[in-house]
């Protein structure tokens, strides 16, 4: 019997680490299969013009292979995205978890939840259709499908995010910290901006850089609706190309095997580099302010 | 209603929800005395203690009927600043809770939320506070450093100085020992003798031995009623009510 059981114990184990490693490998082959389809283009492009290079030019002859202007159209969405979606996700928060009576929190929570599922091309479509004739009419823009309309568009994707995890984080300041601030004769809100928001910064901080990892790796809707020109934009209604929607819109077109198949997965490194970043980013400031919480003993 | 109290409880009966977890208890409390509750779980005696600062407030369903009154004023009063009477009416409770600041700011936040900005003054009341609470000689030297890397009773001292700190005229404490090893209760009993010279302070306790140490006044409550309440050696002698005498003897609770 003894014997069976440990027999059983054993062969679940070495499943679970089976099932471990298939999906590791197959992560690290993708981005091995990343890795060996950039680095032919630096054979006839050097790092240093793939990244400063000003122009995207990659089917005119002699091709350039600039990527500084989808780099910093990429840039834009992200930070214009994130200065709007950060104050009002947390905000939100902020209400969810410290302010709004518990049934009002109820209903409110999952709709936020409910809004972070919408499909991106919903919001894509959203954009092109509702937002951008809105912007040409009051602004008097030329076109409506540029870095604002797209940076409002992945604003609205992103605050979901940043807005439910920095909720799970600011409720989860323990409650003798709240009270120990009242007690000492603080307000409701001083309590929130010096006792919870500090309790909770490295979750927040999680959930806002998480938010922006989201927006600059977000495809679809750039694609639709940030116009596309690789130009270094001078003005926030000016189009720009944000690396995904490059990649996307490009490489159905591009022969296999060519200098612009191997510019596009060099993009693609680019652009995971910059995820990663902001991955490591996140993990080392959860680490860093990991909530310490309740006094131990 | 008698000026020779510093706070009268008259009839509060206090509901969570349905609940009823006070029944008209009234009881007096005396300046500068140290009043022990004492009890079962669950007999109220927490309950009542919160109802004097107002903490239950935070949890929603619960209603307070009947009156509390601190120096003639009702505190449950609609015109009352609840903010102001917690500066009145410092707490400490169970489990010590510092903020996850530095030592010198835990201290100091009581004194920055209630308006004062000069920094020698903080300063000065931080110090004298911790002095106060019996810490400043352990944690002068590192007064900048996480208040979480203290021992359990270190940190509870700093919660009683950072109470201190608001110069509260009553302290309210909860438990406050009852996290901490032996010797740190020694040192928390210790306190409440040196700080009754300025503070009415009313304790809740499980340790019945620690009732007797520390307090002039013990009251015994039982199922939300207050059952007894006299002057602590009385009480531990010559109980007047069977139900004080078997608990404090220990045949339940």
């Amino acid at each position: 019997m003894i014997f069976n059981r440990k027999t059983t114990e054993k062969t679940v184990h070495s499943m679970f680490f089976l099932i471990t490693t298939v999906s590791l490998t197959v992560l690290s082959l993708i981005m091995l299969f990343l890795f060996t389809e950039s680095i032919p283009l630096f054979e006839t492009v050097s790092i240093k013009d793939f990244l400063f290079g000003e122009f995207w030019y990659p089917t005119d002859e002699p091709a350039e292979f600039g990527i500084l202007s989808l780099i910093i159209g990429s840039l834009y969405v992200t930070i214009i995205s994130s200065v709007i979606a950060i104050p009002l996700g947390l905000m939100t928060a902020i209400y969810l978890a410290e302010i709004a009576s518990e049934r009002m929190a109820e209903i409110v929570k999952p709709i936020v939840e409910m809004l972070a599922s919408l499909p991106s091309i919903v919001i894509g479509f959203f954009g092109m259709v509702v937002i951008s004739p809105l912007l040409q009419e009051t602004f008097d823009v030329p076109i409506g499908l540029n870095l604002f309309n797209a940076s409002l568009m992945l604003a609205f994707m992103i605050i979901p995010t940043i807005c439910s995890l920095s909720e799970d984080a600011i409720h989860s300041v323990p409650v003798a910290l709240k009270e120990a601030s009242l007690a000492l004769g603080a307000t409701h809100l001083e309590t929130i901006i010096k006792v919870v928001i500090p309790a909770s910064i490295s979750g927040i901080c999680t959930a806002v850089i998480l938010g922006m990892s989201r927006a600059i790796g977000e495809t679809m809707v750039v694609l639709m609706i940030a116009g596309g020109a690789a130009m270094i934009p001078t003005s926030i209604f000016d189009p720009v190309r944000p690396m995904p929607a490059s990649i996307a819109a490009e490489m159905a077109e591009t022969p296999f095997g060519g200098e612009h198949y191997h510019a596009l997965f060099a993009t693609g490194l680019v652009l995971f580099i910059f995820t990663l970043m902001f991955n490591m980013v996140a993990a080392y400031i959860s680490n860093k302010y990991r909530q310490v919480g309740e006094a131990s003993l | 209603m008698n000026d020779f109290f510093k706070l009268t409880a008259s009839d509060v009966d206090f509901y969570y929800g349905d609940f009823k977890a006070l029944k008209n208890v009234s009881l007096n409390f005396i300046e500068k005395e140290v009043m022990a509750l004492i009890g079962p779980s669950g007999c109220g005696k927490s309950t009542f203690l919160r109802c004097i600062n107002r903490m239950n407030d935070l949890i929603s369903g619960t209603r307070v009927d009947g009156s509390i009154v601190l120096d003639n004023v009702d505190i449950y009063n609609d015109r009352i600043d609840v903010v102001n009477l917690r500066k009145k009416v410092g707490m400490v409770f169970q489990k010590p809770n510092p903020f996850p600041k530095s030592i010198f700011e835990n201290v100091a936040y009581g004194l920055r939320v209630n308006g004062i900005r000069d920094k020698n003054a903080i300063a000065g009341m931080v110090e004298k506070s911790l002095i106060q609470a019996a810490l400043f000689d352990e944690v002068k030297d590192r007064l900048k450093d996480s208040a979480l890397g203290l021992s359990g009773g270190q940190q509870q001292r700093l919660c009683i100085a950072r109470a201190l700190a608001v110069e509260p005229e009553i302290l309210l404490m909860d438990e406050p020992a009852s996290a901490l090893d032996p010797i740190a209760t020694q040192k928390i009993e210790e306190l409440i003798h040196q700080l009754k010279k300025d503070y009415t302070i009313i304790i809740v306790t499980h340790n019945m031995q620690q009732a007797a140490r520390v307090s002039d006044k013990t009251a015994f409550f039982y199922m939300g009623e207050l059952v007894e309440v006299n002057k602590t050696d009385t009480l531990f002698t010559k109980p007047e009510k069977i139900q004080t005498e078997e608990y404090i003897t220990g045949r339940f609770g």
